[in-house]
């Protein structure tokens, strides 16, 4: 991991000025009166704003982040624990509560400087300026793969660490013994010597008043006990008995429902809309124009949705209301062309001159890929509760950004944050979805017209057409291969850059590049989307790279390990993908195999797919294989099950996953029209990680990128045809297959 | 006022003519194991049994089912604080992830196992491809199921 010093902790520690440090508790006078009132109860020890420990010798371990299934609440208290040497079936974990103090510091570090290591002199600053950004941008988002590589490495573990050694101080002293001569195990410390033990919670008291070392030291990975096995994960009991809560399952005495309806139409404003008989139906309390949507509150979910739906509304003509898919897509191209034209472009990365070598090239391989819009498809529809009260607003929802939704609500309602209370539930799927707040602010909205509690739900339909989407896009490809088939050119034009910033990157060693991009107007609103810029980059490059490797009359495999072969770690992950999907062996008749490989989010995954095409034309992923680097996995099980997840989250956008606009609008309402994945199409895989030693790379969304190009590269090995549109399901596959059949 | 007896237990509820079973259960009798997804039968996440049948509660009329054994994800378990064979499985698995669907797949689960006790591949694909599960956790779901399926052979021959 990275280096720490002690001069980068000054600077957060300053930053605190007195109260906690971010994250980060191992400086003197770090204990926020404020975060204890908010955590510890009484009799209980704040260490720091990490961890507490109970009478009953108990560890919680308080997570800044939302549960959304990644186990990010049993990973990141198995890193505190393990450094702490507390007793694991003793550990408990409390989700933080939405707060200015856990702004997550070290995640936000993390997103801009990645691992880098800083010049010292300027540690201290750069500490505080990210710590100034992340309070005023109120910064508390799970997201970007991000918890265990960013929180877990710089504060969990920190934290652990540190309590560990003022507990060890503390028996030193109380003891008068040598602290070399402790052990601390399962949460007691002892000293052989004298016989003498001690609970850590019997020490607390005496650890409280001890300095916190600003260097605790951190084990080193064979000394982990906690960390690299998989251990029960905390919020799987409750999701088996039905008995977890999500927001959708929040229930409020006095509580109201409501459902909305936004102009179908993004940026369109409600004109009319006639109440006279809708008023009058049973169960309506109100029905509210809020001015691009409308909202009925009703005494039932059906009641306001059956009310609505019936509800006749107009809603303004705006220059988008006429707009299609192909104008869209029209648009974009036209501005590609006029960027390249007139010279507009941006430049994303840009090396030798690629211009001259395309003219001294044996072999030109170009090609334009389009990918469309998706949407994220939580299972568990957008929702939210709010309730305002004597000058307070209460808010409980899931989200990936609690502290984002108590600035919204205070921003609307023109009061103090500290007027906002977010009770965060568990989430029925984020992929990124969750890090929005625009459900919240239709719920306070509707929430402020009236003095009782309501949860605003969002049918399936509204889900599906006021989502903030994965950009549609295309993308215009060219290499330049010399006669042995050696690429020495490579340019791609683009457009939308988003983030991370690297995404359009490639890994291979290619002279002479050009990759740049053009950023056109669209109406569509844009969000994060699992693995946000790499979910299309990584289809582009990795299956133009697959062009390149045919042009060159070299086996995919083969062409990638050699323009990878100064980059040892993908040396590595692409020999273990070889050799466990048998890369090479032969397949059935109509059977293809296709290989990907991708570094995003620190983690650098390598897929097989093994399709078949049936003689309907119809593509059946067979089987998976991934192989993964992500440096380290602290959970080995609860990793495999974040390549899977998002395996399988990309597939269903490769195969289906299509959203498109007519009128302006989105054409798909449900899962009928917008279909996903599901168990009788889903992949067997089989994934296998490396534990290289490198800085823990993320597990939520690595596995996403490449699932779409290894399974249309595999779609070219059985049938010749290359896929350069997604979703699949436009392409006809059925003459390839009466050809070689 | 419609009768419904959910989980054995009565609740004397307000069903207006049309209301999906699935709204009564979850504002009503206050039961939210079972999940609102799609509201047209696409999604499974409302599985509930009828006389022990799967049926999608989000398009199944309250009043349909009054008169019948209505049970949801909080009734399956043999007694309080024990676990339904399935419902181990699914532990020992680790199989949910944000688990909102997993209320469904489990109720649709032992639908199968019940009428089929041990299952292939393909007919566990053809009982579960109704249940969409957004985290991807087919494999996982599949290998519980497979799991409880031995545990229902191993405890029904003792």
């Amino acid at each position: 991991m990275k280096k720490w010093t002690r001069r980068a902790f000054i600077g957060a520690g300053v930053l605190a000025g007195g109260t906690l440090v971010i994250g980060i508790a191992i400086r003197p006078g770090n204990r926020s009166s404020k975060v204890a009132g908010l955590i510890a109860s009484e009799g209980e020890t704040v260490m720091n704003v990490w961890l507490k420990i109970a009478p009953d010798n108990t560890v919680t371990a308080i997570i800044p982040h939302a549960e959304m299934g990644q186990g990010v609440h049993t990973a990141l208290a198995m890193m505190l624990a393990d450094e702490m040497d507390a007793d694991w079936s003793k550990v408990k974990f409390q989700e933080a509560p939405a707060d200015k103090e856990y702004a997550n510091f070290t995640l936000l570090k993390g997103f801009v400087a990645g691992n880098a290591t800083f010049p010292k002199f300027i540690e201290g600053t750069i500490d505080g300026v990210f710590l100034t950004a992340v309070k005023s941008l109120n910064f508390q988002i799970t997201g970007g793969s991000a918890s265990v590589r960013f929180t877990g490495q710089q504060a969990m573990r920190i934290a652990g660490a540190a309590a560990k050694s003022i507990l060890m101080q503390a028996a030193s002293d109380t003891w008068k013994v040598p602290i070399e001569e402790l052990i601390a195990k399962n949460s007691i410390i002892s000293h052989p010597r004298s016989n003498r033990s001690a609970t850590f919670a019997e020490l607390a008291p005496a650890a409280a008043k001890v300095n916190i070392p600003t260097q605790p030291k951190l084990k080193s990975p064979e000394e982990f006990t906690l960390m690299g096995t998989s251990q029960p994960r905390f919020d799987i009991p409750a999701k088996v008995t039905g008995e977890a809560q999500f927001g959708m399952d929040v229930q409020v005495p006095g509580m109201k429902y409501a459902t909305i309806k936004a102009s179908p139409v993004f940026g369109s404003k409600v004109k009319s809309m006639d109440t006279t008989v809708s008023s009058s139906q049973q169960g309506v309390k109100k029905i509210l124009n809020l001015g691009d949507a409308v909202a009925v509150i009703a005494d039932s979910f059906w009641q306001a949705k059956t009310t609505l739906d019936v509800l006749p509304i107009e809603f303004e003509t705006t220059e988008n209301s006429g707009l299609n898919q192909e104008e869209i897509i029209d648009r974009y191209r036209n501005a590609m062309d006029s960027d390249l034209a007139e010279g507009n472009l941006d430049t994303h990365f840009k090396d030798g001159d690629a211009t001259t070598a395309f003219e001294e090239a044996a072999i030109l391989v170009e090609a334009e890929y389009q990918l469309p819009f998706l949407a994220h498809a939580t299972m568990e529809p957008m929702n939210c509760t709010a309730w305002l009260h004597d000058g307070k607003c209460e808010i409980w929802c899931g989200s990936q950004n609690p502290l984002g939704v108590r600035a919204a609500a205070a921003e609307i309602l023109e009061i103090d944050i500290d007027q906002v209370t977010v009770h965060n539930q568990l989430l029925g799927g984020g992929f990124g979805r969750r890090s929005e707040t625009d459900v919240i602010k239709q719920a306070i909205l509707i929430a402020k017209e009236v003095d009782f509690p309501v949860k605003l739900i969002w049918s399936r339909e509204e889900d599906t057409q006021h989502d903030v989407y994965r950009e549609a896009t295309i993308s215009r490809m060219k290499a330049g291969l010399d006669q042995s088939g050696l690429p020495i050119a490579y340019a791609h034009q683009f457009i939308f850059k988003h983030h991370p910033p690297e995404a359009a990157d490639i890994p291979y060693s290619i002279p002479n590049q050009l990759i740049h991009y053009s950023s056109p107007a669209s109406h569509v609103p844009w969000g994060n989307w699992r693995s946000v810029d790499h979910s299309t980059q990584g289809f582009l490059t990795e299956s133009f790279i697959d062009e390149m490797a045919h042009a060159a009359k070299q086996d995919s495999f083969a062409f990638r390990k050699k323009l990878t072969r100064d980059n040892s770690r993908f040396q590595r992950v692409l020999d273990l993908v070889y050799e466990k999907s048998n890369w090479g062996a032969p397949l059935p008749a109509n059977w293809g195999r296709g290989i990907a490989i991708a570094q995003s989010f620190g983690s650098i995954v390598a897929e097989v797919a093994e399709v078949e095409v049936g003689i309907d034309g119809k593509v059946k992923v067979h089987r998976v294989v991934c192989a993964v680097d992500p440096g380290f996995a602290i959970h080995p099980n609860g990793f495999i099950a974040q390549m899977e997840s998002g395996i399988i989250y990309g597939l269903a956008a490769a195969m289906t996953g299509e959203i498109t606009i007519e009128n302006g609008a989105v054409a798909q309402s449900n899962f009928h029209n917008y279909p996903v994945t599901r168990m009788n199409e889903a992949p067997k895989i089989e994934t296998h990680i490396i534990n290289s030693g490198n800085p823990p790379g993320g597990g939520g969304e690595p596995s996403t990128p490449v699932i779409a190009p290894a399974v249309t590269n595999a779609i070219f090995d059985a049938t010749g045809i290359r896929i350069r549109q997604l979703p699949i399901s436009k392409t006809d596959l059925r003459a390839s297959i009466r050809q070689t059949t | 006022m419609t009768s419904l007896t959910i989980n054995g237990k009565e609740y004397k509820v307000d069903a207006p003519e049309g209301i999906p079973l699935l709204w009564v259960i979850r504002e009503q009798c206050g039961l939210t194991g079972t999940k609102f997804g799609c509201g047209i039968a696409q999604c499974g996440a409302c599985t509930v049994h009828l006389d022990g049948q799967p049926v999608r509660s989000c398009v199944t009329p309250a009043i349909s089912a009054e008169g019948k054994n209505i049970t949801t994800i909080e009734g399956i378990a043999p007694e309080k604080n024990t676990l339904h064979i399935v419902q181990e499985a699914w532990i020992e698995e680790q199989t949910p992830q944000c688990g909102y669907c997993q209320s469904g797949q489990i109720m649709s689960a032992v639908a199968l196992l019940n009428e089929n006790p041990s299952p292939s591949d393909e007919e566990i694909d053809a009982a579960m491809s109704g249940n969409i599960c957004r985290c991807g956790m087919y494999g996982r779901i599949k290998s519980a199921i497979h799991r409880a399926s031995a545990a229902l052979q191993s405890s029904s021959t003792l």
